[in-house]
């Protein structure tokens, strides 16, 4: 081995506290690049791969009842290459042994058995028989979650008729990979399944003979998805066509779309700052050690080695630290990766996840680590190679002092000689001071974001349930009924309290911008399902008016007070004008809503609802479910409560996790910034600080100079930090904001506190690790050693 | 007459600081010749250590020309000056200047993974008398035995030139007699020409010539018939 190279390696043997410091924040950045760049991916690959192989459809379509030889006109639309035509309807189902009441999603399978699109996947038993109208097969989770298994029977209310149905298998399919019930804000598999059932069967029992409600298009990869759109909303639109749209609006899939983005934006805001960090460190503590070999790199000059070979010397020691930093983030990032990786299995459903181990991944956060490291080295680095061999073997010239204003003001302040040697020293150098706060402000920034999640789940939460929707369930009944049926659901067994609303499907147009959504209509002062304005205020829709989300009010640039154009599908398809009354506070979905009244009187027939909010007294629910798996009309129930607590819980865990990691993170970065800050400060003052000790100072006197410097920034750094913190949090709750949720930015001065509080708990912590350095020193040793 | 090694003509140094110029060498006109010990003596700030490290291809002249033989060092940029220095000449500092990470051994071998033709780093140290201390750290070492080591590491590469700058200024009289010796032992066995840069004029006794310095200019050039051994010496 060259003399040079053992050099390299005793130099980094020496340095190992620092360079560990330094590594482990180059790690927080190679493992988040590394999790996030490989959990987008397999995202990506899986739901790619699963698509591709399941047929996966690129439009879909629900309409009231379309006969079967539309099916030739829409086979004719230029850029369609496959269709499936289907029945879907909503059921009641009674599992034996449970008490709630359940619901279903049914599904025809065409009498081949063989979807053409969509292809449910098999996971247990077999598909059902299309000759026999008993045989169902349901979705793996359903399955699952209520125990159920090939051969067990349950019970269906199937338009009115209550019908014995046996399991012959579990299905996965690209169309459910997010489960969500109508009504539901949450997946719960527990009470919502989704079946499958030969065509025969479900057409025979919903009077759907030679008929479909639902189609399902594959384009030509060239075609024009927008006009096939159009095209197939004009074929539907006379059999009450409610709009066809492509797979972004598809809930399953915008659902892993808002996931797969969310990904995207943790991977582009926080390793950047992980990378700079370290740059910055190794910046620092390289320029410190070429300082004290000044004397080393003449010699090694002078004996004849090049400005390159120098260069790279010290290039090489910074790799070195970065390649510790990527080989431990790249095995945290891997266990954490897969970690994550099963926690998304959960969440989607998913029939297998494909994770290949990205290369690319390991490669671009590995080689971004060496070049953030290269970066951070390259100017004390060519500063080494630059400097003539004469004049690096003469002892650099004393740092030049000036008398600046400033030292006239802190002059005036009358402070101790040890606090002027604290503040001079800031000013002695402004861009170390200015880039050591910002890296302490960074790890504030990192606990200010996390803590924003957890405070903006607790509103988004409050504002959903204890404000918005108070009701403990949700019937929902399709058809639409008359609003007159209300009084018999408020006669059902245990309801306190019921109240209509109507959900009706519509396109909402401003100038060429256009939204298709779910218009919710209900009567004024409801009370179980509340709409809340932007100020907080509980709101009604007005009579001849439309609130909309604030995010849907964005999407179509419409303001309070604009007329916007609203075309009611699924019956004449009118469109209205109608003026926007006023913008709302909503973070699920995009709603917009109406007064029950004016609605229907637009859509010319008396007034319907299509669910109904229930208030219901827990002691009688078993009658209630008795009652409501016998109810013909009923197609849905979401029990709010249940739902709410199991989503509860899991969203607090993940929550838990991601504070812990980012609590981690932010100890990490500021350790590496203290201590190699503090390090750095005592290699520069060892013999001012042991003259001082010399001449009387104790320890205390002079651990305070040492400590003062690092604590001073690290109190600077907090306002700063606060302010980043509010920046990522902001971007966060941008960059995680869909059609189907928005995270609000919730920021809470306990945040702040906490955050700091940490912080400066660290650093503290480092500064006086340092301190214990002090201490030994040799005060006599120090004061021979040649500056 | 011996061959010529270096040979200047009106070499000139000019340091700026500030607005101050200083003059460190104002038109220096020197031969130095193959084999010979020269000591080149005189007052800190009268030139001969920038001299040195124009001889060395440590720094640029200001003006005036250079020869190493038949090289003009005045042509020659960075890369031909690192390779000039690589390939010809060995220093030896007054601080030494050892990397304290490496043993005296692995300090030699520092040199000799660039050089051409080296000898053995064992072999250089046994050269100055430490073939005893070559795994030795330059701390656990005293600071006459450092020297040697930055002595061996100067002659491992087989330089044609060895130039010393204060070679014995941080050593007390006794360890810098050793260190005396070590260099008039190689300039008699191996042929080394030595150029030694003192302010200490006990030194100039044991040299052939001695090239007295002031104010840049080379005062005068004394010729020393009665050489006398480093052992003589003291101060």
């Amino acid at each position: 081995m060259r003399a040079l190279d053992r050099k390299l390696l005793r130099d980094f043997r020496r340095l190992w506290a620092q360079a560990l410091a330094i590594a482990l924040v180059l790690a927080c950045g190679v493992a988040i690049l590394l999790t996030t760049y490989g959990m987008y991916g397999a995202l990506e690959d899986t739901r790619t791969a699963y698509y591709q192989r399941n047929r996966f459809a690129d439009v879909f379509a629900d309409a009231n009842r379309a006969p079967q030889s539309l099916l030739q006109d829409i086979l004719a639309i230029d850029g369609v290459r496959a269709a499936q035509t289907r029945v879907v309807e909503h059921v009641i189902l009674d599992i034996p042994g449970r008490v709630e009441t359940v619901t279903g999603r049914i599904l025809s399978l065409p009498d081949d058995g063989i979807a053409q699109l969509n292809l449910p996947l098999l996971r247990q038993g077999r598909m059902p028989d299309s000759t026999r109208p008993d045989e169902v097969a349901v979705n793996e989770p359903f399955a699952t979650a209520n125990n159920l298994r090939p051969g067990d029977t349950f019970s269906a209310n199937l338009d009115g008729r209550k019908r014995e149905l046996t399991l012959t298998g579990t299905l996965l399919s690209p169309e459910f990979i997010y489960t969500i019930g109508p009504g539901a804000l949450m997946p719960d598999n527990k009470s919502f399944g989704i079946l499958w059932m030969p065509q025969e069967a479900v057409a025979a029992a919903f009077d759907m003979e030679g008929a479909f409600n639902n189609v399902t298009l594959k384009l030509d990869p060239t075609a024009n998805e927008e006009e096939v759109i159009d095209r197939l909303d004009d074929l539907l639109d006379v059999y009450g066509g409610l709009g066809a749209y492509g797979r972004d609006i598809q809930t399953s899939n915008s659902f892993i779309d808002a996931e797969i983005e969310q990904q995207r934006t943790g991977s582009m805001i926080l390793p950047p700052i992980f990378y700079g960090v370290s740059a910055f460190l190794l910046s620092m503590v390289i320029g410190r050690i070429i300082a004290l070999e000044r004397s080393e790199i003449g010699l090694l000059k002078a004996v004849g080695y090049s400005d390159i070979e120098i260069c790279l010397h010290y290039l090489l020691l910074a790799s070195l630290i970065a390649v510790v930093g990527i080989l431990i983030g790249w095995g945290v990032g891997t266990w954490l990766s897969r970690a994550v990786a099963r926690m998304y299995a959960q969440f989607f459903d998913f029939p297998y996840l494909v994770y290949r181990v990205s290369y690319d991944a390991y490669a671009i956060s590995g080689l971004l680590a060496i070049l953030s490291a290269a970066i951070g080295a390259s100017k004390s680095a060519l500063g080494a190679a630059r400097i003539a061999p004469a004049v690096a073997m003469s002892p650099p010239a004393p740092p030049r002092f000036n008398r600046s204003l400033l030292d006239k003001a802190l002059t005036a302040l009358h402070l101790s000689q040890p606090t002027m040697m604290i503040l001079r020293s800031l000013v002695r150098w402004p861009v170390r001071s200015a880039l050591t706060t910002l890296g302490l402000s960074l790890a504030a920034a990192v606990l200010v974001a996390s803590s924003f999640f957890s405070d903006a789940l607790d509103v988004l939460m409050d504002t959903t349930f204890q404000q918005a929707n108070r009701q403990d369930a949700i019937l929902i009944f399709s058809p639409d009924i008359p609003e007159t049926a209300l009084a018999s659901v408020a006669n059902l067994p245990g309801v306190l309290r019921a109240e209509g609303q109507q959900m009706h499907a519509a396109v909402l147009r401003h100038g060429h911008l256009e939204k298709d959504v779910a218009i919710e209509a209900r009567r004024p002062g409801a009370d179980l399902s509340r709409i809340v304005d932007g100020t907080g205020q509980i709101a009604d829709a007005p009579a001849d008016g439309i609130l909309l989300s604030e995010r849907l009010a964005m999407q179509l640039a419409a303001q309070p007070g604009d007329v916007i154009q609203v075309e009611l599908k699924g019956g004449r398809n009118e469109t209205h004008d109608i003026a926007v009354s006023g913008i709302v506070t909503q973070y699920f979905g995009l709603g917009a809503y109406m007064d029950l009244e004016s609605l229907n009187r637009l859509l010319r027939q008396a007034p319907r609802i299509s669910t109904a909010n229930l208030l219901i007294d827990e002691t009688q629910l078993p009658a209630l479910h008795r009652v409501l798996k016998e109810t013909p009309e009923l197609s849905g129930l979401s029990m709010l409560n249940q739902a709410l607590d199991s989503f509860r819980q899991t969203i607090r865990k993940n929550i838990t996790i991601m504070t812990t990691i980012y609590l981690v993170i932010a100890v990490l970065v500021t350790f590496g910034v203290a201590y190699n800050g503090a390090r750095i400060q005592l290699s520069e003052r060892a013999r001012e600080l042991a003259s001082l000790r010399i001449l009387g100072f104790t320890r205390a006197e002079v651990s305070f100079i040492l400590m003062g410097e690092t604590m001073l920034l690290a109190v600077l750094a907090q306002p700063l930090g606060w302010l980043l913190g509010a920046g990522i949090a902001s971007a966060l709750s941008k960059g995680s904001s869909s059609d189907l949720y928005a995270i609000p930015l919730i920021l809470e001065s306990s945040g702040f506190a906490r955050a700091s509080l940490v912080v400066l708990g660290a650093a503290l912590i480092s500064s006086l690790i340092v301190r214990r350095r002090l201490d030994r020193l040799d005060l006599i040793q120090v004061m021979k050693t040649r500056e | 007459m011996p061959e010529t090694v270096f040979r200047t003509e009106g070499v000139t140094k000019i340091y700026a600081t500030g607005e101050q110029k200083v003059h460190a060498l104002a038109g220096v006109d020197l031969e130095l010749f193959a084999g010979e010990l020269v000591v080149l003596l005189g007052p800190s700030g009268s030139g001969k250590s920038t001299l040195l490290n124009i001889l060395g291809g440590l720094d640029h002249a200001t003006d005036g020309r250079v020869w190493f033989r038949d090289l003009e060092l005045t042509r020659l940029g960075d890369r031909g000056l690192t390779k000039y220095r690589r390939d010809h000449v060995g220093f030896v500092f007054q601080f030494y200047n050892l990397v304290p990470s490496l043993t005296a051994r692995e300090n030699v071998q520092l040199v000799t993974d660039v050089a051409v033709n080296p000898m053995r780093p064992e072999e250089a140290l046994d050269q100055v008398g430490l073939a005893n201390r070559m795994d030795h750290f330059p701390a656990e070492m005293s600071g006459g035995e450092q020297q040697r080591v930055a002595i061996a590491r100067a002659i491992a590469k087989r330089p044609e030139v060895l130039l010393c700058d204060e070679p014995t200024g941080a050593l007390d009289s006794k360890t810098g007699v050793q260190v005396l010796e070590a260099l008039q032992d190689i300039n008699q066995r191996l042929g080394t020409t030595t150029a030694v840069i003192t302010h200490n004029a006990s030194i100039r006794k044991m040299a052939r010539r001695v090239i007295y310095f002031q104010d840049g200019r080379i005062a005068k050039i004394e010729m020393n018939d009665h050489q006398i051994a480093p052992s003589e010496i003291s101060w």
